[in-house]
């Protein structure tokens, strides 16, 4: 036994013993929190990149825990698929506490910091737990450790309505938790076991049965609260603009894709496509609920005054994206899924840091207060400009090499008129991106109000612990873009893998 | 058929009666306006779902899965379900202490209960 066969436990242990000593110290000296945080996220992304570099060369990773094998004991599972989305998001989630040190700072009262780097701590914890593991009730557990973690950084920001967001976020996710609880038990009043891969084997027998149904839809529906496909994603513009900067990014980018990842992973892991397409005929529902979360999310985001807020529907929006890949169910649609599970992460992310970085400096998100921004921060607005782009799709970011799989994909399905939607998407994103980048690049910033801006002298570039991850985000869209067949030798299998071939 | 419909309820009443509290526990969180009164729901709603669980362990006449040595094959109740509670009911717990924190913390800060008057209040500042 070395260490390498011991990294996927790893990643959960020093991530939850870090957490207890990021509390310890802080008690002592609150100085030590910050880079304690900071040397284990980047030690838990660089152990990722190893076990997804071993699991491309030789297969799947098992790992028993305790060395009691299931179905007795719980078992950690890395594949190509989640070995992909565990590189990606702590990548994101390296970035983030990068950019989080200045962030926090202000916008955290001191006596709260410790606390917060903790909760923080435990986040990742969660759904890196939520990642790899491969036991479905595992999988609540950690959904839970992440959740609460969530709902509290939510409402550790200084703003009073924050606790409001926190709040109703709680109420809805606790539902979604709920839900997804009631599935397991159904799952396993039907099986008797909990392992994902004994599920897939054994459930194939009881399609027919109202339970498994009900388990179907109990899950399909806790986890989409969780993901906030459309109809049910009222808790995430609250969540998302109120919390602190650094919150909202992580947020954003690695919960938001982790609980889209174990929606994969139930759908097709553990249903496979066999239930989801001939039992439970289910992705035509969802393709068209995708198409109307392209839409909506778009349309909504338009509307928008405030600059989070309107990043907020946009993710509603590109979820609309993710989901539609697995409305459309075939290999090339899932492949520009999961390229754009890594490409919406990286992109939003970057946004998110941008308006953060612009709340750090001028103590607003309102868009009509950032009317001439690109001349005082040019280097932000020019992340934004192409983390941006890569959100409408321009060659040759990520964003577009995703939708254009999508749009291949729809049309190998024969579904051209929801290809059609997907470019619409596309416009509408280009219109709110847009009215950030006219307003900062030719807004008037003396213009209007009369020269009532008293804190333009501190209207300055971001410091660069902030500006480096994020101008690095952006530089990703791009390098994603060009050098987009590296990845696929990672996403290729995996799609593979969710469609049932090896 | 409305006989049949009764030994349907008789035969499972363990299952209906999870299932008309989870149903209350909903209402509560959705229709009631007092925010402690969303949280009681939730907790009749968690409640119902750690009955579910404990009800369908239960076998008729079975003993506490002890081992005996004697190779005694007794029949036993599968003691799986009830931890799998255990550490629901601590998520629970858990998840009913941030929300009261929260809760006196909007108190504090709006001096409102009440859902609607908290909206106004929240849109007001």
């Amino acid at each position: 036994m070395t260490l390498a066969d011991q990294l996927p436990v790893l990643l959960i242990a020093i991530s939850i013993l870090a957490s207890l000593l990021i509390l310890a110290t802080g008690w002592y000296d609150r100085r030590f929190c910050y880079p304690i945080a900071l040397i284990t996220i980047l030690s838990q992304f660089l152990a990722s990149i190893v076990i997804l570099l071993q699991v491309l060369d030789g297969g799947t990773i098992r790992y028993y825990l305790g060395n009691w094998s299931p179905p007795l004991g719980i078992e950690l599972v890395i594949d190509s698929f989640n070995g992909f989305i565990l590189v990606a998001i702590l990548l994101l989630a390296a970035a983030t506490i990068i950019y989080a040190r200045r962030s926090v700072e202000k916008e955290i009262t001191p006596e709260k910091i410790v606390s917060f780097y903790v909760l923080f701590q435990l986040l990742v914890t969660g759904l890196v737990g939520m990642t790899i593991t491969g036991d479905l009730f595992n999988l609540y557990v950690f959904l839970e450790i992440s959740s609460i973690a969530a709902y509290t950084l939510i409402a550790s920001s200084r703003r009073s309505h924050s606790y409001v967001a926190g709040f109703n976020y709680l109420i809805l996710g606790s539902i979604a938790a709920g839900f997804i609880l009631l599935g397991i038990g159904n799952l396993y009043v039907t099986t008797g076991t909990l392992n994902m891969a004994e599920l897939a084997a054994m459930l194939p027998a009881s399609y027919h049965l109202a339970t498994v149904h009900s388990a179907f839809l109990f899950l399909i529906i806790g986890f989409s609260i969780k993901v906030a496909f459309f109809p049910l994603h009222l808790w995430l513009p609250d969540a998302y603009t109120e919390s602190p900067s650094a919150v909202t990014v992580l947020i954003s980018t690695v919960m938001a894709k982790v609980s889209v990842y174990a929606l994969f992973r139930i759908l097709f892991t553990v249903f496979t496509t066999a239930y989801i397409i001939d039992s439970f005929p289910v992705t035509g529902f969802i393709l068209l609920m995708a198409t109307v979360a392209i839409i909506a999310g778009a349309v909504l985001a338009i509307a928008q005054e405030d600059l989070k807020r309107m990043l907020a529907y946009s993710s509603i929006s590109q979820i609309g994206y993710i989901m539609f890949a697995l409305g459309v169910t075939n290999e090339i649609a899932l492949e520009g899924g999961i390229l754009h599970i890594l490409g919406h992460a990286v992109m939003k992310g970057c946004l998110f840091m941008v308006a953060g970085v612009i709340i750090y400096r001028m103590g607003t998100s309102r868009l009509s207060d950032m009317k001439g921004l690109s001349k005082t921060m040019p280097i932000s607005c020019a992340a934004f400009a192409l983390a941006g782009a890569s959100m409408i799709g321009i060659p040759p970011t990520i964003g577009f090499m995703s939708k254009y799989y999508l749009v291949l994909g729809a049309f190998e399905a024969g579904l051209w008129p929801y290809a059609v939607v997907l470019l619409i998407g596309s416009l509408l994103a280009a219109i709110y991106i847009w009215r950030f980048i006219e307003i900062a690049y030719f807004g008037d910033p003396h213009g209007g109000h009369g020269g009532d801006h008293h804190g333009h002298a501190t209207e300055r570039e971001a410091p660069l612990s902030m500006l480096a991850p994020m101008v690095g985000l952006a530089l990703l869209c791009l390098i994603f873009g060009i050098f987009v067949e590296v990845l696929m030798q990672a996403v290729a299998p995996a799609a593979l893998l969710l469609l049932g071939g090896a | 058929m409305i006989e049949s419909f009764f030994e349907l309820f008789l035969s499972r009443y363990n299952y209906w009666m999870a299932i008309i509290l989870m149903l209350i526990g909903l209402y509560a969180l959705i229709a009631k306006q007092n925010l402690v009164k969303k949280i009681i729901g939730l907790n009749i709603f968690q409640t119902a779902i750690y009955l579910f669980y404990i009800s369908f362990a239960e076998v008729r006449g079975g003993t506490a899965p002890i081992y005996t040595a004697e190779g005694v094959h007794a029949l036993y109740v599968n003691p799986l379900p009830h931890v799998l509670i255990l550490t629901a009911i601590v998520v629970g717990v858990s998840v009913t202490a941030v929300a009261l924190s929260l809760i006196v913390r909007i108190y504090e800060e709006y001096g409102v209960l009440d859902e609607d008057e908290l909206m106004q209040a929240v849109r007001g500042r």
